[in-house]
C-alpha cells in the first residue's frame, strides 16, 4: 500500500527489445455497463417468465411428482420386491442413478472451487448455476441410496448417534465413508452456493418495493451492505471455502468409488476406480452445465455475460476429461488382461462381448469417442454439435455407471450364479421422476434466484481493477501489448 | 403522536469509479478516520491497504474449528470401533492397526466443521444477520449493490466534524453528500 496514489512516477525506460505481454481479454462482451449486468441479470428474476418457461416447467413438475411421488410411495407402501433386483444383482438402476447424479453434481463444485483457486476468472459467469445444479443434482442422488437400504425408515440407523440396539456403524465400511462423503458435500456444497448468492440478493433486495418481496430478499440477504468491512472477509471466508471444496470434490467420488474398488469382485476390485471416477464425475458434469447453460443462455439473452469463450472453455474441459476416462477404460482392460486372472479377464470379455454389449458399446462411443470432435475449433463453436456432444456425455456416464454396476453383479464367480437384470417400471419411473425434478428445481432457480454472480461478473470487468485508469493514462512503454488469440472467438457466431 | 427524534448516522459521499473510490479511500485512511467503510457492488482489489486494513482473521477460527472436527472424527471412530464396540468385520483389526480405515471420516469431518466455522466465522465478522441499519435510511444508498461506490463516515468517528468532514468529502471528490440519519 503506497502512502499517496496521486503522484505518479514515469515508468523508467527500459533497455533492449519490448517484452510482449497478452492483452487481459474481456470477459463481458459489448461493453457493458455494471447497470446493465444487474438489469440483465435481475431482470430474469423480475419480469415476466416467457412461455417456454411454463412449457418447460409444468411437465418436468409432473413428471417429478409422478416418478418421485408416486414412485416412491409405491415402493414405500409395497416394498423393494418392486424393483427389478435380485439376491444377485442387488444393485442395478438405483445405484446407477445414485452415481450418476453425484457425478453431475461435481462440475458444479469443480467450478466454482477449482478454477477459482486456479484464478480462471472465466469461471464467474457460469459458476452460479453450475452450483444450482450439484445441488439439485445431489439431492437427486439422495434419493436412491435412501431408499434402497429398504426400510427407509430405518435411514436414520446411518448417522453415528447412538440407538437402542447398542450397535455403532461400522467405520471401516466405504458404505458409511460415502454416508459421511455425501452429506458433507451437499452442505458444504449449499453453504458455498449460499454465501455466494449474498450480496446478489442484495442487489435484488434493493430493486424490490417494500412488500413481501422485499422483506423476503431481505432476510435472505442478511443484511448485506457491501462494505469493504463485509467484503474483506467475505473474500476471505470464499477463499477458505474454496480451498475447503477442492480436496473434498476429489473425495466424495473417490469414495463412491471404493463402495465398488475396495470389493474383491472381478470388474471392481481395481486401484485406478478414484481418478477415473472423479475424471468422470468432471465430464459428466459439465456436459450437464452445458446441457442446461446453452437453452439458458439462449433463452433470457445472456450472451454477452456467456460468452463463446466460455462454451469452448466447457468443450475443451470435456475433451481433456473425456480422454481421460477413455484412457482409464483401456487401462482397465489392459490390467484385466496383464494381471493374467482368469476370473479378471472373464470379466471384462463379459462387458464387451456378452449380453450388455449394446451398454458397452454406448458407452465408449458417447464417452471417448464423441467429444474427440472437439479437436476442431469449428465443431467447438457449433452450439447444437456441442449441444449434442453434452447430451451424447449425459447418455454415455449414465451407460459408464450401468456398465460397472450390472454387468459385474451380473457374472460373478460361481456360474449358477449368473443372474440377467431388467429393470421395473418403478425404477424407470423413478430415474425418470429425478431428471424432472432436477429440472424442476433448476427452472425454480432461473425464476427465483440470481442465476449469474452479479458482483462477480461486474468484478471482471476490466475497469473494475481499481488501477485500471492508471494503467490506460501511464502505459508502459517496455512491453508490446499482443492479442490473446481466443479474440477470434468474440465474434458471435451463428446459433 | 410520537414525535420522532433523529440521530445523525454521518455522512455518505459518492465516488464516480472504482478508481476514484481507491484514491479517496487513501486519503480519508490518511486523514486519520477509523469509523468508516467504503461501499461498492463488488470487491475491489487492494481496497483493504488503502483503507489501512488488517488481513481478516476468519483462517484462524477456521483452523481450529478443522482441528476440532478432526477430533471428532478420530474420536467417534476409534471410541465407538475400539474402545466401546470393537467389532469385527471382514477380519479387519479392532485396535491402533484400524486408524487408517477411519481417514475418509476423520477427512470429511474436518471439512464439515471447517465450512461451518467459515460460515459462522463470517458472519460473527461480519456483525450479520442485521434486519435493518442506518444506510438503508438513505435515497441513494441502494445503488451501493448496483454500479455506485460510496465511502460512509460515522458520526461516532472521534475526528467526526458536521461542517469540516463535509468539507473533507467534498474535497477528496466526493459528489451528492449526504447526511444519513436514522430514527432514534
Amino acid at each position: 500500500m503506497g502512502a499517496t496514489s496521486t503522484e505518479h512516477a514515469p515508468s523508467p525506460v527500459r533497455e533492449g527489445p519490448k517484452i510482449p505481454v497478452l492483452k487481459r481479454e474481456k470477459l463481458i462482451l459489448s461493453g457493458r455497463s455494471y447497470h446493465w449486468i444487474t438489469e440483465r441479470i435481475c431482470g430474469v428474476v423480475e419480469n415476466r417468465q416467457p412461455f417456454l418457461w411454463w412449457l418447460l416447467f409444468i411437465p418436468c413438475a409432473l413428471i417429478a411428482m409422478i416418478g418421485v411421488g408416486l414412485g416412491l410411495t409405491y415402493l414405500v407402501s409395497t416394498g423393494v420386491g418392486v424393483w427389478g433386483m435380485s439376491n444377485r444383482v442387488f444393485w442395478g438402476w438405483d445405484i446407477t442413478n445414485f452415481v450418476f447424479w453425484i457425478g453431475i453434481g461435481h462440475a458444479g463444485t469443480l467450478i466454482s472451487a477449482v478454477l477459482f483457486l486456479t484464478r480462471q476468472n472465466w469461471r464467474t459467469s457460469i459458476n452460479r448455476a453450475a452450483e444450482a445444479m450439484t445441488i439439485f443434482a445431489v439431492m437427486c442422488a439422495g434419493i436412491f441410496p435412501a431408499f434402497h437400504v429398504g426400510r427407509v425408515w430405518m435411514a436414520w440407523f446411518l448417522a453415528p448417534i447412538p440407538n437402542a440396539n447398542a450397535i455403532w456403524q461400522n467405520f471401516k465400511s466405504p458404505l458409511l465413508w460415502d454416508v459421511f462423503a455425501v452429506s458433507t458435500y451437499f452442505t458444504i456444497s449449499l453453504i458455498f452456493w449460499y454465501l455466494g448468492m449474498v450480496p446478489d440478493l442484495a442487489t435484488i433486495r434493493d430493486r424490490c418495493k417494500p412488500g413481501l418481496r422485499k422483506m423476503l430478499y431481505g432476510i435472505f440477504s442478511l443484511g448485506w451492505r457491501g462494505g469493504n468491512r463485509q467484503w474483506s472477509h467475505y473474500e476471505m471466508a470464499y477463499l477458505l471455502l474454496a480451498a475447503l471444496s477442492t480436496p473434498l470434490v476429489l473425495s466424495v467420488h473417490s469414495v463412491v468409488s471404493f463402495d465398488f474398488a475396495t470389493s474383491i469382485v472381478p470388474g471392481w476390485h481395481t486401484t485406478i476406480f478414484p481418478p477415473y471416477f472423479v475424471a468422470g464425475a468432471i465430464f459428466g458434469g459439465f456436459a450437464m452445465v452445458l446441457t442446461i447453460m446453452v437453452p439458458a443462455r439462449q433463452i433470457y439473452g445472456l450472451h454477452d455475460l456467456i460468452t463463446m469463450k466460455h462454451i469452448d472453455n466447457m468443450a475443451k474441459i470435456i475433451l481433456l476429461t473425456g480422454t481421460i476416462v477413455g484412457y482409464a477404460y483401456l487401462m482397465e482392460l489392459f490390467v484385466a488382461y496383464y494381471s493374467g486372472a482368469k476370473y479378471e479377464m472373464d470379466a471384462f470379455k463379459f462387458r464387451i462381448t456378452g449380453p450388455y454389449w449394446w451398454a458397452y458399446l454406448a458407452m465408449m462411443s458417447c464417452n471417448v469417442l464423441s467429444p474427440q470432435i472437439f479437436w476442431l475449433k469449428r465443431n467447438r463453436e457449433n452450439l447444437w454439435v456441442v449441444m449434442g456432444v453434452a447430451m451424447a456425455v449425459n447418455i454415455g456416464m449414465w451407460f459408464e455407471r450401468f456398465v460397472i454396476i450390472v454387468t459385474t453383479l451380473a457374472r460373478m464367480f460361481l456360474p449358477g450364479d449368473w443372474k440377467s437384470y431388467s429393470p421395473s417400471w418403478v425404477e424407470i419411473a423413478l430415474f425418470l421422476g429425478t431428471i424432472g425434478m432436477f429440472l424442476a428445481l433448476f427452472l425454480l432457480f432461473l425464476r427465483f434466484l440470481p442465476c449469474i454472480n452479479i458482483a462477480e461478473v461486474k468484478w471482471a470487468l476490466l475497469e473494475s481493477d481499481p488501477h485500471h485508469d492508471d494503467h490506460e493514462e501511464h502505459p508502459d512503454p517496455g512491453v508490446q501489448v499482443i492479442p490473446s488469440y481466443q479474440h477470434e472467438l468474440h465474434s458471435e457466431v451463428k446459433a | 403522536m410520537s414525535t420522532t427524534r433523529k440521530r445523525v448516522y454521518g455522512y455518505l459521499a459518492e465516488f464516480g469509479s472504482a478508481s476514484n473510490l481507491y484514491k479517496a479511500a487513501e486519503k480519508v485512511r490518511d486523514a486519520g478516520f477509523r469509523k468508516w467503510d467504503c461501499h461498492s457492488p463488488y470487491p475491489i482489489h487492494g481496497l483493504d491497504g488503502a483503507m489501512g486494513m488488517k488481513r481478516s482473521i476468519l483462517p484462524w477460527f477456521v483452523f481450529f474449528g478443522g482441528t476440532l472436527g478432526l477430533a471428532t472424527g478420530f474420536g467417534l471412530a476409534y471410541v465407538t470401533q475400539v474402545e466401546i464396540y470393537p467389532t469385527v468385520v471382514q477380519g479387519k483389526p479392532a485396535n491402533l492397526f484400524t486408524v487408517p480405515a477411519f481417514f475418509p471420516i476423520m477427512f470429511e469431518l474436518t471439512i464439515l466443521f471447517s465450512g461451518f466455522t467459515t460460515l459462522f466465522g463470517l458472519l460473527a465478522l461480519m456483525k450479520l444477520p442485521r434486519l435493518n441499519h442506518p444506510l438503508f435510511a438513505s435515497r441513494q444508498f441502494h445503488r451501493a449493490t448496483d454500479d455506485a461506490f460510496f465511502i460512509a463516515v460515522e458520526a461516532r468517528d472521534p475526528k467526526f466534524h458536521p461542517d469540516k468532514t463535509r468539507a473533507f468529502l467534498e474535497d477528496i471528490g466526493g459528489k451528492s453528500i449526504e447526511l444519513v440519519e436514522e430514527e432514534d
